[in-house]
């Protein structure tokens, strides 16, 4: 079980790169924090994302 | 009626134009001695980078299809953008921006110097931008900006090599401490965000224009074109505006009427204004009777 963006989720021993994959971002243009670091994105393919780690997905959105 | 010698006035004191003004049988005639002392093309800069135009654009509020139209009408270099948590499927603003738009993210949703600082490692990472615009607000029924946060952000944020650019609450005591922490801009607040009130604190706008030594960019409140022109007449940098081009009729149309006002208010400040008398008339045409020598 992890916590992505505020919400549980039952992913177990995947990557930063193959989550975003699963979830739709692929194609977006995201941030990463891992239990509130970031994660760089040459990283995003070797980063594990461990059973209770908590995952934050940010992007751009319109805005003054 | 004779002719009179040339009588010297001082226009508006910007690097002590002088003007002469000879009258004569033919009519008045103006003539310029020493005028546009400072470029009138002088960029605008902010940090290590130069900017064209004058006039920062808002992609808030307001369709991502005229967000094209918006930027070019508008001629804005610089775009601000917000961050906040990923939503799939749905497409990126991103690809809506025309190549070249400087992105300017924004702290929005903040409620301290933390999360600002947070929000700019974060956006920075999303478009590889090192611009950021802190906005620190603590309630959300005014968004008045914590000035006090603010400092404490800008701080870290400069030393971390980003180009900051603060939102605050019009405070000279605050924007020294802004300048020494090193901002990159002052961005003073023209009236409540997303109101349209226009300038509002425009005398203590002016304190900063005359006492900081910054780029002095008034942001939120400006509702209408004339609003931006007089903060640029004033002696603004820039101006920042969204809600008022968001909620036109027509967000293009409106864009390009802000980038016209912008560039008038510019023209006028550098170029010096015109005297106003405090009292009687001075006129424009000839005193001399029709059809008399």
């Amino acid at each position: 079980m992890i916590t992505l963006n505020g919400k549980e989720k039952d992913y177990l021993n995947i990557t930063v790169e193959e989550l975003l994959v699963k979830e739709g971002y692929e194609n977006i243009r995201v941030a990463i924090e891992l239990n509130g670091e970031i994660i760089r994105r040459n990283s995003f393919g070797r980063t594990l994302i461990k059973d209770g780690d908590n995952v934050e997905v940010v992007s751009f959105v319109g805005g003054g | 009626m004779t002719e009179a010698g040339p009588k010297l006035f001082y226009g508006n004191y910007l690097n002590k134009n002088v003007f002469s003004r000879n009258t004569d049988k033919n009519g008045l005639r103006f003539k310029k001695w020493k005028i546009y002392t400072m470029d009138r093309n002088e960029k605008l800069v902010l940090g290590k980078y130069e900017f064209n135009s004058r006039f920062i654009l808002g992609s808030g509020k307001y369709s991502l299809d005229l967000i094209k139209a918006a930027v070019e009408n508008a001629g804005a270099e610089i775009i601000t953008l917000a961050l906040r948590r990923a939503v799939s499927g749905v497409d990126s603003i991103l690809d809506y921006i025309p190549k070249g738009v400087k992105l300017l993210p924004n702290t929005s949703g903040a409620r301290n110097a933390d999360e600002a600082v947070r929000i700019a490692r974060l956006s920075r990472e999303v478009c590889e931008s090192d611009m950021v615009k802190i906005e620190i607000m603590r309630d959300s029924k005014y968004l008045l900006p914590d000035n006090y946060e603010t400092i404490k952000a800008t701080e870290i944020l400069a030393k971390e090599g980003f180009v900051v650019m603060p939102y605050m609450y019009p405070d000279l005591n605050v924007a020294r401490d802004l300048y020494n922490a090193g901002a990159a801009s002052v961005m003073p607040l023209a009236a409540p965000i997303g109101s349209n009130k226009g300038i509002c604190t425009k005398d203590f706008i002016r304190i900063l224009i005359d006492e900081i030594d910054l780029p002095i960019i008034v942001d939120a409140g400006i509702g209408r074109p004339s609003q931006a022109c007089e903060a640029m007449e004033m002696g603004a940098s820039a101006v920042m505006a969204n809600t008022a081009i968001a909620t036109a009729g027509d967000v293009p149309a409106m864009a390009e009427s802000f980038k016209k006002a912008v560039e008038a208010g510019r023209t006028a400040y550098m170029t010096g204004m015109g005297r106003v008398l405090e009292k009687g008339a001075d006129p424009s045409s000839p005193l001399t009777g029709f059809l008399e020598d």
